[in-house]
């Protein structure tokens, strides 16, 4: 007896599969596709003028600019602290931890407000620092760094664990010093984890909207994020401006997560298998 | 009675099943022997329901079983390893088939505690009824399997590699007591196997697959002895591989003349097995190069007039009696020889 | 680690550590003492009437009510999804897990400006919905959505990958057993998810009631209707109350640190029955 379908052994496959696309068809898809038609429906002028508006620019610089700073202090930062968690021990380390979670867990008002709080020019940080932080592009830069501080720490860490220690037994007999060990040992086989880390970091401070508007300035040409700039349109019922931005910015993040991918692929290819 | 016909079953290009059939008779213990993807795996899964064929059927007890589901099949089966529910104890393990009955089918709670109970002591493990199956060893993980499966009262019992995952002693035991197991119960049973040492001392028949074909049904002994295809004859124990040439009826093997009747002419394979080789000293045909004592057993690596390496294998008793050495030059008798034709290999 | 090669000097590694640790005391620590010194700055009973106003309360409510909606349905969308990504194979699937990856790679605002594209009075349904007297956007229901696109992916997430290392040999086992296929979902597969399962809904909740940017764009700010917490806490900010907002803000801080201490306990005893892909 020839079977035409494929018959499924374990039941339940149409009615979840089913479910599954219906879900996400009416959450995800549907509205994205409002999102699309919308931004292709626009003229070529349209699209022009968005690009080349001043304002818009700004907006990009200081949201992609600032993304890529915080981005790589939290690279450098977190692998410090990844580093010190794994090798390291020390009265409440598992307390310590636990907390770098803190920022995927707080809703990003409740970190935007206290981060004005602290870095204000009268707060517990911001009296001490020479210049000011609050209400200018650097607090964007500090909202940024906030967000992004366990993406690097977690992707690193467990590929951080799995180094193998006979790798650096190795470097030692063959009479490298531990800087050096740490060099040409180790950082090459965090390298992928923590460019994951980074662009991770990086994405979702480009989009990053509460924890941000609070402490920027919002200063339009100077302090002012693009997802705010969206949101400003939209309350002006500009809704053609803000799904070109919108689509701008999707377009763009887009574009570098693909460059990442491949680098880290290519990167894959050169190292053989993954460690 | 469980007959297969014509089954075939790919997998995208990869075809696991060839149109294979196949009868079990009831109450015996059948091995399916083979290499990996050989299809014997894919043949079980079938039978037990846990797959569907490209075509073909599968009878069982005269029904045709292809349009059953698993559940409603009956059918025991032992997973490679073991899929005991880790989240339930022994016990919990081996009554779930009779919890999951509806209706006038389902056991009262008592009677279930009880052929669990039965079925642990069976099995050997009545001690360990509360353990969770993390707590155990693997062999006792497979004889919880094993209880779990025969709970139902299955009418077939399906086993897929069943001692594959344990070390070499547990293995050992665990076959004697699995055909004790099924001398006592006579449930008919199948089971997958890649050693061909475990198939030749479980099975009451032997079924050997290789490349989704079905190579040769029978006994161990005959299988053993009267191999029908070269496949089984060099998958089972150890076999010289010869070149031979037939002419008129007659192959010719080295210095050997073979009578291979109904074999056409021209080039073959001959294959003789290194213990049904006789060394002597009179009439030399071959030399020592390298001499082996294996136990019980001496194996002699041996070089013909023309270059061709032969293995023999002769006791040691007869190996101090003839004092052989490295190098020097013995004679040979083989007391068979299999010849097939080319096209056949 | 033991190894006597790999000790680095005792120097090196206190500064390291204290280099970690005050990092960390700046950025994450300190903010966290913010909250709850603006909130308290006042005194007790300041901060307990802003707790008790009524758009306080109605902000709350709703809070609630949105989770009380987003999660379960959530919930069992992941189930749903791992359900069929993890037992069977077919076409696509890679596609389909990206697909409920998506949400991670937008900006929240712009998850909330395609609602408004959708819904809104200028939106691609916006006649039809006034026609009929329904409101999405500006109102609760667009609020809902919001919550649900930024959070569904959590259980999925969670579950997807735990199941595909479970295999299907248990479940496949069930069935030869004569189970259907609820009985063996409960009785076998859930069991084996649980703790996953709850992870996913703990991070699933928590985002649920903070997420600020793609509800903000959805609400329409209306106080005491479309007015959720982390929206309240904006609103009494750019008012000046600031022992308003941080009064709310504390409630959600200590739903974080909930979250983190329940997360952290389910990561250190039942580690081998939670995911390994990385969590987000």
């Amino acid at each position: 007896m020839a079977k035409g379908i494929a018959r499924r052994i374990i039941p339940g496959f149409a009615p979840t599969l089913g479910l599954t696309l219906a879900y996400l068809s009416l959450v995800v898809l549907i509205p994205l596709a409002a999102l699309v038609l919308k931004a292709a429906g626009m003229g070529a002028a349209q699209w022009l003028d968005t690009l080349t508006d001043a304002r818009v620019l700004a907006a990009f610089k200081l949201s992609f600019g600032g993304a890529l700073a915080a981005a790589l202090v939290n690279g450098l930062f977190g692998l410090l602290i990844a580093w010190v968690l794994v090798r390291y021990s020390f009265p409440g380390r598992k307390l310590v931890d636990a907390l770098i979670d803190l920022p995927f867990a707080l809703p990003t008002a409740v970190a935007g407000i206290a981060l004005t709080a602290l870095y204000a020019p009268a707060g517990w940080i911001g009296r001490f620092l020479p210049v000011q932080v609050a209400f200018t592009p650097l607090g964007v830069v500090v909202a940024m760094i906030f967000i992004g501080v366990p993406f690097v720490v977690r992707t690193v860490e467990p590929v951080l664990q799995d180094v193998d220690a006979e790798l650096e037994e190795a470097a030692a007999s063959l009479g490298a010093s531990r800087p050096q060990t740490f060099r040409l040992v180790v950082l090459p086989a965090v390298g992928p984890a923590l460019l994951t880390g980074i662009s991770l970091s990086f994405a979702r401070a480009v989009g990053e909207y509460g924890s941000i508007i609070f402490i920027a300035g919002n200063l339009p040409g100077v302090s002012e994020i693009v997802p705010l700039l969206i949101v400003t349109k939209l309350e002006q019922y500009d809704y053609v401006g803000a799904t070109a931005i919108a689509a701008l910015m999707l377009l763009v993040s887009f574009a570098m997560l693909l460059a990442v991918n491949l680098l880290q692929k290519w990167n894959r290819q050169r190292m053989g298998a993954a460690s | 009675m469980i007959h297969v016909e014509h089954l075939t079953k790919r997998f995208g290009a990869f075809t696991a099943l060839d149109d294979v059939s196949l009868a079990v008779p009831d109450g015996r213990l059948v091995a399916l022997l083979g290499p990996s993807g050989s299809g014997k795996t894919t043949l079980l899964r079938i039978l037990a329901g846990l797959d569907h064929p490209d075509a073909g059927s599968v009878h069982l007890d005269g029904l045709d079983a292809t349009a059953v589901k698993t559940r409603d099949r009956r059918v025991g089966f032992v997973f490679q390893h073991y899929a005991l529910f880790r989240h339930m104890s022994v016990t919990e393990n081996v009554a779930f088939g009779l919890n999951v009955r509806k209706g006038p089918g389902k056991p009262a709670k008592a009677e279930i505690a009880r052929r669990v109970g039965t079925l642990l002591d069976l099995v050997q493990l009545g001690g360990l009824a509360g353990r969770y199956p993390s707590q155990l060893s693997g062999g006792q993980r497979q004889r919880v399997a094993l209880a779990r499966a025969l709970a139902v009262e299955p009418r077939l019992l399906l086993l897929d590699e069943p001692f594959g995952a344990l070390d070499a002693q547990v293995r050992k035991d665990l076959r004697r007591w699995l055909r004790q197991l099924h001398d006592e119960m006579g449930l008919t049973s199948v089971f997958v196997t890649h050693d061909q040492e475990e198939a030749l001392e479980l099975a009451d028949e032997v079924v050997v697959m290789s490349k989704g074909r079905i190579e040769q049904i029978g006994s161990p002994a005959e299988i053993y002895d009267n191999p029908a295809t070269p496949f089984v004859f060099q998958f089972l124990g150890n076999a010289n591989r010869l070149e031979a040439s037939i002419a008129g009826g007659v192959a010719r093997v080295g210095h050997w003349r073979v009578a291979a009747p109904g074999i056409p002419d021209g080039p073959g394979v001959a294959f003789i097995r290194p213990h049904e080789i006789d060394v002597d000293l009179a009439d030399p045909v071959a030399a020592i190069r390298h001499q082996v004592v294996l136990g019980p057993v001496v194996r002699l690596d041996l070089a013909l007039a023309d270059g061709t390496a032969v293995e023999a294998a002769i006791d040691r008793e007869t190996h101090a009696r003839l004092a052989l050495r490295p190098g020097q030059p013995v004679g040979l008798t083989a007391r068979r020889i299999r010849i097939f034709a080319e096209n056949e290999v | 680690m033991n190894r006597a090669a790999l000790k680095d000097p005792a120097w090196v590694r206190w500064s390291l550590t204290a280099l970690a640790l005050t990092f960390l005391l700046a950025f994450l620590a300190l903010p966290l003492a913010a909250v709850l010194t603006e909130a308290l700055r006042k005194g007790v009973g300041a901060y307990a009437a802003s707790l008790g106003g009524e758009d306080t309360l109605a902000a709350i409510r709703l809070t609630l009510i949105v989770a009380a909606i987003a999660v379960p349905l959530n919930l069992i969308f992941g189930l749903c999804a791992s359900w069929a990504i993890a037992k069977f194979d077919f076409a696509g699937k890679a596609w389909l897990v990206s697909l409920i990856d998506l949400p991670f790679s937008v900006s929240p605002v712009i998850s909330g400006l395609i609602y408004v594209l959708l819904f809104g009075a200028q939106g691609l349904f916006g006649e039809a919905l006034r026609d009929h007297g329904v409101r999405i956007v500006f109102a609760v229901p667009g609020i809902v959505l919001a919550t649900i696109f930024v959070t569904f992916p959590f259980v999925a997430r969670e579950l997807i990958p735990l199941m595909e290392q479970q295999g299907r040999d248990e479940e496949e086992a069930a069935l030869t057993l004569g189970a259907g296929g609820l009985r063996t979902f409960l009785s076998v597969t859930l069991p084996n998810v649980k703790w996953g399962l709850l992870y996913g809904v703990l991070l699933c909740n928590a985002r649920a009631m903070g997420e600020f940017g793609a509800v903000s764009v959805v609400s329409g700010h209306i106080r005491g209707l479309t007015n959720t917490m982390p929206l309240h806490v904006e609103i009494l900010y750019n008012e000046y109350d600031f022992v308003g907002a941080f009064a709310v803000a504390s409630l959600l801080a200590v739903l974080a640190l909930v979250t983190l201490g329940a997360k952290s306990a389910l990561e250190w005893w039942h580690r081998d029955e939670l995911a390994a892909a990385a969590r987000h």
